[in-house]
């Protein structure tokens, strides 16, 4: 058994995030990846964040993962990486099981964050499991992080601002986008990114669904249809669509089930993207000394899983006895940042999702 | 097929790697995870659902779904979405759950 004060698991922008200020405050970490590289979600995204300067808004995805990744190389001696390592079990007394290079490690921790992200949900209808379906996400890293095409032909489904960009980054990279639909009777997300689509003459079909897929060994086409404002098919509207590629973007679901395994108090709340657990205003579940930050407690953004990971880092650090010298400010500078970035009609959701999951009773 | 021209990324020819899929020898470049090595080359279907055989292609690209599980010298359920290729490796598309293996 190995004996760590932290272990981190998840190395994307909140895991990262935390690292850094633990080490900071003086503490040790070991952060645990399943990919083979640092960054999560960010190592694929070529567009610019929007945001504030502080969350580096303006930069590309890309470059945040490595300014992320730089900060905690910083500390060799504090940070512990292992990448290419899988978490498959947890247990109550924080003992953690790595499966790494076909081998099982055990690690014995203080305290843990769990910074799992999230996963792109699936889409129920006919023959949905042929090859040539993606989610939106997984196109974006074969296109971005590997450099292969999809295919030739895509329709995108859903229109919030994954769909929107990842159909923008397939006509970058030479992939012709035949449309995009949305169920809802709206485009979900922001304006720019819609009307750079619209430029390029794609048509975003709004009260739309894919009905079913065809094909054999790979996906050759779509079928289509109308919506009604019960987002019922209507009948006569179908539509046959000729393509290779489907990408699927219809949200993202919290990769919460390390929690379920130690019995972690959780609730299934919508405009968070499913099962979440529940936490106090220091990001502590309800099993004492285990922490979560980033998308596992509520799908957001890169830029409040940057500042939950900073914020979480340095409150497990004192609460291990490694109090930041700066303590106070950072934790008031930190807590200021994620309310201004909740703050206004798009954080609405996510304001009282979150008054949802507030822990007020006692840790186990 | 593989991204030439971008007019964000640049994509440098890496050194190339050979591999076996399904007894023929192919080939893919340094960096590929296994099931973007096999996607370049036209192959989507990478396994099979366990009872009915239905073709399955990767769909998270993150190691989540099991959707691109085969097996990779010998050991079945390998996730190659998130497995860098090796040179000389020997990939085997998977029509069960698994065998044991050594
Ligand atoms: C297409 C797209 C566009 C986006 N655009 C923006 C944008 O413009 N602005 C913005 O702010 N945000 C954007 N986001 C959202 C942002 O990427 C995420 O909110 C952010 O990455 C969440 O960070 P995280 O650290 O919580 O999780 P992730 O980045 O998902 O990282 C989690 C990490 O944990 C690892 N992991 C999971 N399970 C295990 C396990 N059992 N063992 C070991 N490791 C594990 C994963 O491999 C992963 O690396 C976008 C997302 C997508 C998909
Ligand atoms: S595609 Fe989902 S695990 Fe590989």
């Amino acid at each position: 058994m190995i004996n760590k004060d932290l272990v981190i698991i998840g190395g994307g922008p909140a895991g990262l995030s935390a690292a850094k200020l633990a080490a900071e405050s003086g503490l040790s970490s070991l952060i645990v990846e399943r990919d083979f590289k640092l960054g999560g979600q960010l190592v694929k995204q070529t567009h610019m964040f929007f945001g504030s300067e502080k969350q580096y808004a303006k930069t590309r995805g890309i470059d945040i993962a490595k300014i992320l990744v730089d900060d905690v190389l910083k500390y060799p001696e504090m940070v512990e990486v292992m990448t290419d390592t899988t978490v498959v079990g947890l247990y109550e007394d924080k003992v953690i099981t790595l499966l790494h290079n076909d081998e099982y490690i055990k690690v014995q921790s203080k305290a843990i964050i769990i910074a799992t992200g999230a996963s792109e949900k699936v889409l129920a209808f006919p023959n949905n499991d042929l090859p040539g379906i993606y989610g939106a996400g997984a196109v974006q890293t074969l296109m971005n992080v590997n450099g292969v095409l999809p295919g030739n032909d895509v329709v995108m489904v859903g229109s919030g601002n994954i769909g929107l960009i990842v159909s923008y980054q397939l006509m970058q990279a030479g992939v012709n986008v035949k449309c995009v639909i949305e169920a809802s009777s709206s485009i979900g997300g922001y304006k720019v990114h819609a009307s750079k689509l619209k430029r390029l003459g794609v048509d975003i079909l709004t009260s739309h669904s894919v009905k079913r897929a065809n094909g054999t060994e790979a996906l050759e086409s779509i079928v289509i249809s109308k919506l009604d404002e019960n987002w019922d098919y209507i009948e006569g509207t179908e539509k046959t669509i000729e393509v290779d590629s489907l990408c699927i973007s219809v949200g993202l679901s919290p990769l919460s089930s390390l929690l379920s395994m130690i019995g972690v108090d959780m609730k299934y709340v919508s405009s968070l993207g499913g099962l979440v657990p529940y936490i106090d205003s220091h990001h502590e579940t309800s099993v004492k000394d285990v922490y979560v930050a980033g998308d596992v407690c509520g799908v957001e953004e890169a830029s409040s899983a940057i500042v939950e990971g900073y914020l979480t880092g340095l409150i497990v650090a004192s609460s291990l006895g490694f109090k930041h010298e700066n303590y106070d400010e950072l934790y008031r500078d930190f807590k200021a940042q994620l309310e201004n970035l909740r703050s206004g009609p798009f954080g609405e959701k996510t304001r009282e999702g979150l008054q949802e999951i507030a822990r007020n009773h006692d840790v186990k | 097929m593989r991204i030439t021209e971008h007019p964000i990324l640049t994509f440098e020819k890496k050194a190339k790697l050979q591999f076996v899929f399904d007894g023929n020898e192919v080939y893919g470049y340094e960096g590929d995870t296994i099931a973007s090595a096999l996607h370049a080359m036209g192959v989507k279907k990478l396994s099979h659902s366990i009872h009915l055989k239905r073709p399955r292609g990767f769909y998270c690209a993150i190691g989540n779904c099991a959707s691109c599980n085969m097996i990779v010298d010998e050991k079945p359920n390998v996730r190659t979405c998130v497995t860098l290729l090796k040179e000389g490796m020997v990939v085997k598309t998977q029509l069960n759950k698994g065998d044991l293996y050594d």
